[in-house]
């Protein structure tokens, strides 16, 4: 009598992250408020010593320039958050039912990623609001394409978050990867300072931090969310991809990320077994 | 090992722990992989046909597969959904399985809130969820008090007389697989018995006098002289299966006066069959460490 459906079963699973989510509260708080405390510190407290361009006047606040990558940095934490809680669900057991269902891996992937995807998108969302003090004038259309790039953006960090989590037996081994690899894409993602341009001539050490900065496909998203925030500003000597690119490299990032998730999640753990 | 599980009989596997039980638990319920042999599940082959058993079977883990964060009610839809019920057709079914467990009024409450009694049929309501053909359970009285097993095997086997419902469980209680139709006993992952409880303690013959003594061999040896009949050394303590046990008693207390510290009749158990098959006791294992 029973059916195989992928899709519900992947519904069911996503719903199931989103009201685990919304029950535990000091999850909320840890992944909105370190992002938020920082971006009013830095963007306060550096505003004296950013300039960006060659503009003395005119260019924009720190807390300005700062918004978008503490809107990415929301969006990173809440992926981290829902990706560790693929180590909790094989420890505690939840994960062996799923395993033995008859759904394909891909549901199994999709329901999880997608809940960690919405919740992330959620709270992205609820710190977006606080764009509304910022000096911008964003059309109905451009808020539009920022839900949609950082959908993006989010599946891409959750399906990342979700790859590493499946190898990973501990939470304690999560956190080296976090510090080996997420943390590092966000502060090199142009969200916390500008990329410093290509030039021939240039410092060797700026050549390379502009080259890290530019195969970040994290760059990209942060770029793109800070162009449909603020499309008139001027980047002066600064490294910033086209519109396009950050709409193409983000949706690429997210396609491979949940690909590579779902590979990754064929194999079997040792852990599975309880 | 070679064996075929009926439609609609309550099958346990008895063994102690790391006789492979647990192994076979998980090849059957597609955890793990099939490393060689063949298995067949209601006419498809675990191999090539794992998505359809998976949707036939019903499996309850010996460990909790609880989400602890959410409701009762929303545990079971969740589960309920992986195997493709929805709207009315799942409330239905999680409400009467609900009512049946006597969890009806818990349906609101977090899992983490309930006792480890209640937990376990909250498993239960789980693994039928979907009214499988066939449930597996590993160790399912694991944690349950007396009164919560018989509820158990009380429920198992209306499944099975109601439903036509095939149960496989696996189990290290000797008493307890004496409730099922048949059991297969399993040592160090080889097939020691198979058959109805009842004929399996039949083999044994008669009855089982159990002597204890300070030195056994040699009583062992002596009795074999003497009368005849095969005396096994078991743990330190002479065993025997003989017919008309009461008449030996006095036979062998008065042929071996002052040897014996005690002795002992008894009516053949699931772990007389376990000894006749192996040479020695149930329990010895468990002082390993576990598998």
């Amino acid at each position: 009598m029973t059916r195989n459906r992928p899709l519900r079963a992947a519904a069911a699973l996503a719903w199931r992250e989103i009201i685990r989510f919304f029950r535990q509260r000091n999850r909320i708080i840890g992944s909105i408020g370190t992002p938020l405390v920082f971006w009013l510190l830095f963007g306060a407290g550096l505003s004296q010593s950013f300039r960006l361009g060659g503009s003395a006047a005119g260019g924009p606040s720190f807390l300005q320039y700062f918004f978008p990558g503490s809107l990415l940095l929301i969006v990173l934490f809440t992926a981290i958050f829902s990706s560790i809680s693929i180590i909790e669900d094989r420890r505690e057991g939840f994960l062996q039912g799923v395993l033995v269902a008859p759904i394909p891996r891909w549901a199994m992937v999709l329901g999880k990623v997608l809940g960690g995807t919405l919740v992330a998108l959620v709270q992205g969302l609820i710190f977006l609001l606080l764009a509304l003090t910022l000096p911008i004038e964003v059309r109905p259309l451009a808020w539009l394409a920022l839900v949609v790039l950082l959908f993006f953006a989010a599946l891409a960090l959750t399906s990342l978050g979700f790859a590493f989590a499946w190898r990973t037996d501990s939470s304690q081994g999560f956190h080296a990867i976090m510090n080996l690899v997420l943390m590092p894409m966000w502060l090199l993602s142009g969200g916390f300072f500008p990329a410093p341009d290509w030039s021939a001539e240039g410092h060797i050490g700026q050549q390379m931090l502009h080259a890290a900065m530019r195969v970040n496909p994290l760059s990209y998203a942060v770029a793109g969310v800070r162009q449909l925030l603020s499309p008139n500003l001027d980047y002066g000597g600064s490294w910033v991809p086209g519109m396009a690119s950050c709409w193409v490299v983000t949706i690429l990032f997210a396609a491979v990320c949940f690909t590579a998730a779902v590979l990754i999640s064929r194999q079997r753990m040792t852990g599975d077994l309880l | 090992m070679d064996l075929t599980i009926e439609r609609g009989e309550i099958f346990a596997v008895l063994g102690p722990n790391g006789g492979g039980k647990t192994t076979l638990f998980r090849v059957l319920s597609t955890l793990i992989p099939l490393q060689e042999g063949q298995v067949q599940i209601a006419g498809c082959d675990l191999r090539r046909g794992a998505a359809e058993i998976r949707a036939r079977i019903g499996v309850v883990f010996q460990a909790p597969s609880l989400d602890r964060k959410l409701t009762v009610a929303e545990n079971i839809d969740i589960q309920g959904a992986l195997y493709g019920l929805a709207g009315r057709d799942l409330a239905a079914r999680r409400d009467m399985l609900l009512a049946q467990f006597g969890l009806a009024d818990r349906a609101r409450e977090l899992t983490e809130k309930l006792s480890g009694g209640l937990r376990r049929r909250v498993e239960l309501a789980k693994g039928l969820i979907h009214e499988p053909e066939l449930l597996l359970l590993d160790e399912p009285s694991t944690g349950l008090d007396p009164a919560a097993r018989s509820d158990l095997w009380r429920y198992l086997k209306s499944l099975r007389d109601e439903r036509g419902t095939t149960v496989i469980l696996t189990t290290h209680f000797l008493d307890e697989a004496d409730g099922a139709d048949r059991i297969a006993i399993l040592n160090e992952g080889r097939l020691v018995a198979l058959g109805r409880p009842d004929d399996l303690r039949a083999e044994v013959g008669g009855d089982s006098i159990t002597i204890e003594t300070l030195s056994p061999t040699q009583l062992a040896t002596a009795i074999h002289e003497k009368f005849g009949v095969v005396a096994k050394v078991v743990d330190a303590s002479v065993r025997l299966e003989v017919p008309a046990g009461h008449e030996w008693i006095a036979r062998l207390v008065e042929a071996f006066p002052g040897q014996i510290s005690a002795i002992r009749l008894g009516k053949p158990t699931l772990e007389d069959v376990f000894i006749a098959r192996t040479g020695h006791r149930f329990w010895r294992e468990q002082q390993g460490p576990e598998a």
